[in-house]
């Protein structure tokens, strides 16, 4: 049943690299990850990948194959014709490690300055909450968010524009959407959203949306919200000027 | 040749290995105790196996059942355990997983609500009430979010992607530990008077697991090479359900929330199986036919008893091994699962929305409208350091354990949803008592790291074997001689099997780098691998009986006297030294309420 693959991986440092071609025998069912892994095993064990479940659930095997922002994990090397070489290179916004691994410290270091969550005092004398189910649900979808920084590769503010230092990106704008709809929060982050998190940048082209393998509504349910709530916090003040004024 | 000057090192009060939930809440309460803590992973913070987690945590909250108190609780896992548990660990966790649960809530968790408001819970194996605190399918990526979160704003250093190889005792007790970074493979050097231990179990001795590649047993092997005791190492869990087909997700784990929400276990027959396999210690407790377990997933609980699919995990894998083995299996060497004939579509994919897709995209089968095929995995080992109850210390001063790289608390099997839980719980109690040792950490000779050094840097001066051809002949000999069936000569040819590829693992050489050589990686994890298997083989060679997850086919029954009876790991030089050891016995108050409602 196994049929021989070309597979044309990244292999290289920060100094640079080339694609180099590898042929793996792949059986019923496999996906990228394991062609990836057969090679690892067989040919090339110091290649670099990162992986840990293997089933779509902790956002580690992240790259791009032939050119598409992907979980290696769940993409299944039977997507691709039989005679096509599945190219994997790393995720572009990132610094390269080596080979298919990058550095992504940078998502770390925005996630840590997101100020932290601040529950209302407890609704019962025992010290719990009480929340129903349709509170919790808009930002338990932003906590199925599995930092796998698909959307950050993917969004040209990051990928092209290189604005690491003054976009905190979508991943991150999720981030702070779980606590923003939170419905025990009660911390204001407009203004790190607003300055520190550059949520301006953010023109809504939706390409995070579309490669959240997770099939978060990045952009609609998370990013244009917070929008929302940046523009009021910033141009209510104003209207309330121009009310008094005018009477 | 590495020097000890050329080192980076830190100092710290507390040092936690393992960033999982067990490692995350260690560091968490330390941090509260003012401690100065660092936090070492293997992987990137929140990758720890804590994400996997699908099904729930257990806490007798009685959100749903008023009437599930700690004692329900500890009874429930002190019976799936084979009343072999650690007492008052079980009777701890029992008794603080409530809090535990609430404090994640005050963090910022998420559960689902119950109509009033609060937390729901779901019912799992071996659990007498609805009783697992749930986010869906994906409890676990929920808790380790919110431990994550609230730990990277307590002031905890955390150390990405490095990998302790060296623990170091000085006096007598813990004095640092040894690691290098992934990243640049540099070495770095950790001082330190009290390391945890929060490195999780071994699945990946196994060739069939539901766990990754960090799963070498590291923690296990570090105390053991800094002379602490191991126990229980022959209870390894082989979860029921994990995926059989096609051949690349073998292993891949199914919730037991699929269980939990209806599903039943099926042969090739369309037989539900499980009605067959009902131990005597559970007689009573569960559904005696279809309609009544039907009733009681239709939401009927109070005059219903819960369906005999939701046994204890030991008791549900042997039954699906033995209809397998007696030709009843599935095309692909599996058993069925079956929750579309049972659910509506969007109840499935509500309630089990990473299943559903898990399925979809890996194995292109719809489970809101076809049968998965399903057979054990290895999951989670039961075994581990030896700590004391209270403290979670080790027998080595200093260093502590919690989680799944601690034993005791489960016996001889543990219950779905008691390890989010246990991790919380013990965590939390080992983070607050490391902080006792705080002070300057004793000196550890340059000598002694030189030599760390330069045992972890070896594989690169030989022209010798691959390492991943020495894991996978590991993988291969656990599997077939020390799985879920055992037996004397099985077990006396993976001891003599280990035996030979301890000397392979010493001979592997690798090319490359030090910067991120995964080759390089899997040289250093060999050891581990290899001693927590022969651990493994040893201690269920030791006991002659089978209980829990630990089944021998040449003593196929319980033997009462071996109940409360530990088989204790220990080094001795170069030797693996087994003994005996009785456990306190279980105070009469605490067995009065094991035997309740029976």
């Amino acid at each position: 049943m196994a049929e021989q693959r070309r597979l044309r991986l990244f292999r290289g440092t920060r100094e640079g690299g080339e694609l180099k071609e590898y042929e793996v025998a792949a059986g019923e069912g496999m996906v990228v990850l394991d062609a990836v892994h057969a090679i690892q095993a067989e040919q090339a064990p110091d290649l670099a990948v990162r992986w840990n479940c293997k089933a779509g659930k902790c956002g580690s095997c992240s790259a791009e194959i032939n050119g598409k922002p992907r979980l290696m994990c769940m993409t299944r090397m039977s997507d691709y014709a039989p005679d096509e070489t599945i190219t994997v290179t790393p995720m572009k916004a990132f610094p390269v490690i080596k080979d298919l691994v990058t550095d992504v410290s940078w998502n770390y270091e925005v996630n840590k300055r997101i100020p932290a969550f601040q529950p209302r005092k407890p609704d019962a004398p025992d010290g719990t909450w009480r929340m129903y189910q349709y509170e919790v649900e808009r930002p338990q979808e932003f906590r199925k968010c599995i930092e796998c920084f698909l959307c950050q590769d993917v969004c040209h503010v990051l990928r092209t524009h290189e604005k690491h230092d003054q976009f905190m990106g979508p991943a991150m704008l999720v981030r702070a959407a779980v606590y923003e709809m939170h419905p025990l929060d009660q911390a204001d982050r407009r203004d790190h959203l607003r300055h520190e998190g550059g949520i301006g940048f953010c023109n809504i082209t939706k390409c995070c949306t579309e490669v959240c393998p997770e099939s978060i509504t990045i952009t609609d349910n998370a990013i244009i919200p917070l929008k929302e709530r940046v523009v009021d916090a910033n141009y209510d003040p104003l209207a309330a000027l121009w009310r008094k004024l005018t009477g | 040749m590495p020097q000890a000057s050329d080192l980076r090192s830190h100092d710290y009060d507390v040092v936690v290995i393992g960033a999982g939930g067990a490692g995350l809440r260690a560091a968490i309460e330390a941090s509260a105790q003012n401690a100065k803590v660092a936090l070492v992973c293997k992987s990137l913070l929140g990758k720890a196996h804590t994400v996997m987690a699908e099904g729930g945590a257990a806490a007798a909250l009685g959100n749903v059942f008023p009437e599930d108190s700690w004692r329900v609780h500890f009874r429930d896992t002190m019976r799936g355990g084979k009343l072999h548990n650690n007492w008052r660990m079980a009777q701890i966790h029992a008794q603080e997983a409530p809090d535990r649960i609430n404090e994640l809530e005050a963090w910022g968790a998420l559960f689902d609500r119950t109509p009033d408001g609060r937390i729901n819970q779901r019912p799992f194996g071996g659990h007498t009430y609805s009783r697992l605190a749930h986010v869906g399918d994906r409890t676990g990526l929920e808790m380790i979010r919110v431990l994550q979160d609230k730990g990277v704003h307590s002031g905890i250093d955390v150390h990405m992607e490095c990998t302790i190889t060296r623990l170091f005792v000085a006096g007598g007790k813990i004095a640092g530990a040894l690691a290098y970074f992934r990243e640049n493979g540099r070495f770095v050097l950790f001082r330190t008077p009290a390391v945890i231990l929060a490195t999780g179990g071994i699945g990946k001795a196994w060739q069939i697991t539901s766990n990754s590649w960090e799963y070498t047993g590291d923690g296990h092997a570090l105390a053991y090479d800094a002379g602490a005791e191991l126990i229980d190492m022959e209870f390894v869990q082989f979860h029921p359900t994990g995926m059989v087909w096609p051949p690349s997700v073998r292993g891949i784990l199914v919730t037991e929330g699929v269980r939990g929400e209806g599903g039943v276990l099926k042969n090739s027959a369309g037989e539900r199986f499980m009605f067959r396999y009902m131990p005597d210690m559970f007689k009573g407790d569960f559904a005696e036919t279809e309609a009544e377990a039907d009733a009681w997933v239709k939401g009927d609980r109070k005059k219903n008893r819960r369906p005999p699919e939701l046994l204890t995990r030991d008791v549900v894998a042997k039954a699906i091994t033995k209809e397998i083995a007696e030709g009843r299996g599935s095309p692909h060497g599996g058993v069925f699962l079956d929750i579309a004939s049972k659910q509506s579509p969007d109840f499935i994919k509500k309630k089990l929305p990473s299943m559903y897709h898990q399925f979809k995209e890996l194995a292109h089968v719809d489970i809101t409208e076809d049968a998965m095929e399903i057979g054990p995995t290895t999951h989670y080992v039961m075994g581990g350091v030896k700590v004391d109850a209270e403290t979670q210390e080790s027998t080595v001063p200093g260093l502590y354990a919690a989680g799944e790289v601690g034993g005791g608390m489960h016996g001889a099997n543990r219950l779905g949803g008691n390890s989010l839980s246990d991790l919380l719980v013990f965590g939390r109690r080992a983070g607050q008592n490391a902080t006792s040792k705080r002070g300057a950490a004793s000196a550890i000779p340059d000598a002694e790291v030189e030599q760390a050094m330069r045992e972890a840097l070896e594989p690169f001066e030989r022209q010798g074997e691959n390492p991943y051809a020495v894991q996978a002949a590991l993988q291969a000999v656990m599997q077939r001689d020390a799985g879920i069936i055992r037996d004397k000569a099985g077990l006396e040819n993976a001891l003599s099997e280990l035996a030979k590829l301890k000397v392979r693992a010493r001979k592997v050489g690798i090319t490359g780098s030090r910067e991120y050589n995964p080759g390089w990686h899997t040289a250093i994890d060999l050891h581990s691998l290899i001693v927590v298997s022969e651990a493994t083989a040893r201690a269920a060679l030791e006991r002659t009986e089978s209980r829990g997850g630990h089944t021998r086919s040449d003593y196929p029954e319980s033997v009462d006297t071996q109940a409360r009876e530990l088989i204790v790991i220990k080094r001795d030089g170069d030797r693996m030294v087994v003994r005996r050891e009785p456990q306190p016995p279980i105070p009469s108050d605490l067995m009065a309420i094991i035997k309740e409602g029976k």
